[in-house]
């Protein structure tokens, strides 16, 4: 079933984190296996961000000697950020497998991204100037502790909880997906995805990488790839409605924009809210009610509808 | 069939064969199993074991801190109580709210409630201040439910009688599997309308997504608005002047009569090309042959 969720805030910043958690909670019904969110904060000039993961939540009971696998997985990454002359300004574990790294780099990151994620087991969840990408098994509570992402403050954010279906429940195989390697941009997406080998086999022949078997993130590697064709990102969700097969509701965040695009059939939900300074959406309404418990007006986009708002 | 032997099987015709088979040979007509409704049959308008409520006793609920078992529960026994109009206060997108009302009962809703908001009942009179999630009224027998709001898809899902009316617009996959009763919209309906419809009419003041009334058995529906594109065996037929006084008596009933009256709608029926039904299943001749 899968819940999604998504709000922007036009020309202001506000606790993105504690919004997105009050509605994925909400949204708990419809998938508890994992939750995710791609908030993006305020970003400080020539800085990133990087998230990544050294390791899936299960691997943590393998008992004796993970630490240490651990520690030198982050020890490999460390010395491949080093060797491309990147300056790390400052690092946090908020669980012995998930390290967040604030960085200054002058190349290019593309290159640097490829590079870190041949060390085994490693994944970079997300890299950019405003994108914090977190995953983790369990609800929105859970997760949104876990990290310490009350408060979090930023202008829009997407999120997902995650009934597993397609594929395993483990973090790699959870939403929001990072659109590798491009900077900043994050999908997450309700549905089934039936032309998914196909359009996996043609994205891999162009060059793009896959992590998980999970159907969804075939959506950011095919978001990904337009964009890097000079596709702006409502004709990206447009096309998609005609390449890909299936019943999907996604949504697609950048830097400064969200966007949202159902299939054709309109089978999967999605309930909007728009006013002048905050758009808020969710796979239902109980979960707009939670950051706006005020009555408002509410109503469902149509089949092969697609919208973009900037923040 | 243990009853019947082999021997006897091979004396009998076809058709007596069937029958001690215990397989139907009748003619399917699509109308064979419908039942008037008799207003002289008293007993016929409320279930035996209905409570005996009052309108003029109402009370009110305030939901904010409910759950929806809790709501549900909370208006069986208010109703129990003889209370004849519930108020329920602050429903926040709640789901399933007020399913499964077997009696009379005036419902009003303050508020938007979520997912197969008001379904399964037969009987209330329901008015919902805000906006229905997915699925309102989803298998009604009677009653009315009137939406002061947009609704979200498949409103009136398998609806087999009373007035489910929406003012704002609903979503797709209006009225699938429509049994029976009147769906009316004021503004807009969504792809795939009328998918498999088998009776009853709907009633769209806007326009109407593409596929409208994709594979209807039988049924109506009118449109105000543009039709983007009919499904397969949906065609168009004239609008009698029956037509027009129905829609037009419906419509005022509810306040959703257009300016420029009711000349202006379309009206879809089944083309009848899909109507190739046989009296039995394949893997049932199969066992007769």
């Amino acid at each position: 079933m899968c819940g999604i969720a998504g709000l922007i805030h036009k020309g202001k910043s506000s606790n993105v984190g504690g919004e997105m958690t009050a509605m994925l909670q909400a949204l708990k019904h419809r998938g508890p296996d994992s939750t995710g969110y791609a908030v993006y904060g305020e970003p400080n000039a020539g800085e990133y961000v990087m998230r990544l993961k050294v390791a899936e939540a299960e691997d943590m009971d393998k008992g004796h000697g993970v630490f240490k696998m651990l520690e030198d997985r982050i020890a490999t990454v460390e010395n491949i950020m080093s060797e491309h002359g990147v300056t790390v300004r400052s690092k946090e574990n908020a669980t012995p497998y998930a390290v967040r790294y604030v960085l200054t780099h002058d190349g290019d990151t593309a290159d640097l991204a490829e590079h870190i994620e041949e060390t085994e087991g490693v994944e970079i969840l997300s890299l950019g100037n405003g994108l914090e990408l977190i995953k983790d098994l369990g609800d929105a509570a859970d997760v949104a502790g876990l990290y310490g992402l009350d408060g979090f403050s930023g202008t829009h954010g997407i999120g997902h909880t995650r009934m597993a279906t397609e594929s395993d429940v483990d973090i790699k195989s959870a939403h929001p997906y990072w659109a590798f390697p491009y900077n900043d941009i994050s999908v997450v997406h309700n549905g089934q995805i039936t032309n998914y080998w196909i359009m996996r086999r043609e994205m891999e022949r162009k060059g793009h990488r896959f992590m998980s078997d999970c159907d969804s993130e075939l959506l950011a590697v095919y978001t990904a790839h337009n964009l890097s064709n000079g596709v702006s990102l409502e004709e990206s969700l447009r096309k998609s409605i005609d390449e890909i097969d299936g019943v999907f509701t996604y949504l697609v965040a950048t830097k400064d924009q969200l966007g949202m695009a159902k299939d054709t059939m309109a089978a999967k939900p999605l309930v909007l809210y728009e006013s002048d300074d905050l758009i808020a959406m969710a796979s239902e309404e109980v979960a707009i009610r939670a950051i706006l418990p005020q009555e408002i007006d509410t109503y469902d986009p149509c089949d092969e509808e697609v919208r973009v708002w900037q923040a | 069939m243990a009853s019947v032997t082999d021997a006897e099987l091979k004396a009998m015709t076809q058709e007596e064969r069937v029958t001690a088979l215990g397989m139907r040979t009748e003619q399917l007509t699509g109308k064979s199993l419908y039942v008037e409704f008799d207003p002289d049959a008293e007993e016929r308008f409320t279930y035996p074991w209905a409570p005996q409520v009052d309108f003029n006793k109402r009370t009110e609920i305030d939901t904010d801190e409910m759950t929806t078992t809790e709501v549900n529960s909370k208006i069986r026994a208010l109703m129990e109580e003889g209370y004849g109009t519930i108020v329920l206060k602050n429903p926040r997108g709640k789901h399933s709210v007020g399913v499964g009302i077997l009696s009379r009962l005036n419902l009003i809703i303050e508020g938007s409630v979520g997912y197969f908001g008001v379904g399964l009942i037969d009987g209330p009179n329901v008015r919902v201040n805000g906006r229905v999630g997915w699925s309102c009224g989803e298998n009604m027998m009677s009653g009315t439910v009137v939406v002061e709001k947009n609704a979200g898809s498949t409103f009136g899902a398998a609806i087999r009688g009373g007035d489910l009316v929406c003012k704002g617009s609903v979503g797709s996959r209006t009225g699938i599997d429509q049994k029976g009763g009147t769906i009316l919209v004021g503004g807009d309906t969504g792809a795939l309308t009328g998918f498999m419809m088998q009776r009853g009419r709907m009633v769209f003041c806007g326009n109407a997504g593409k596929n409208l009334g994709d594979s209807m058995y039988d049924g109506t529906i009118f449109v105000g608005g543009e039709i983007q594109s009919l499904g397969v065996d949906a065609v168009e037929a004239e609008l009698t002047d029956l037509d027009k006084a129905w829609l037009t008596r419906k419509l005022t009933q509810y306040g959703l009569m257009p300016e420029q009256g009711v000349d202006h709608f379309t009206k879809i029926v089944a083309g009848r090309q899909l109507w190739n039904y046989d009296n039995l299943e394949p893997h049932e001749k199969k066992i007769v042959l």
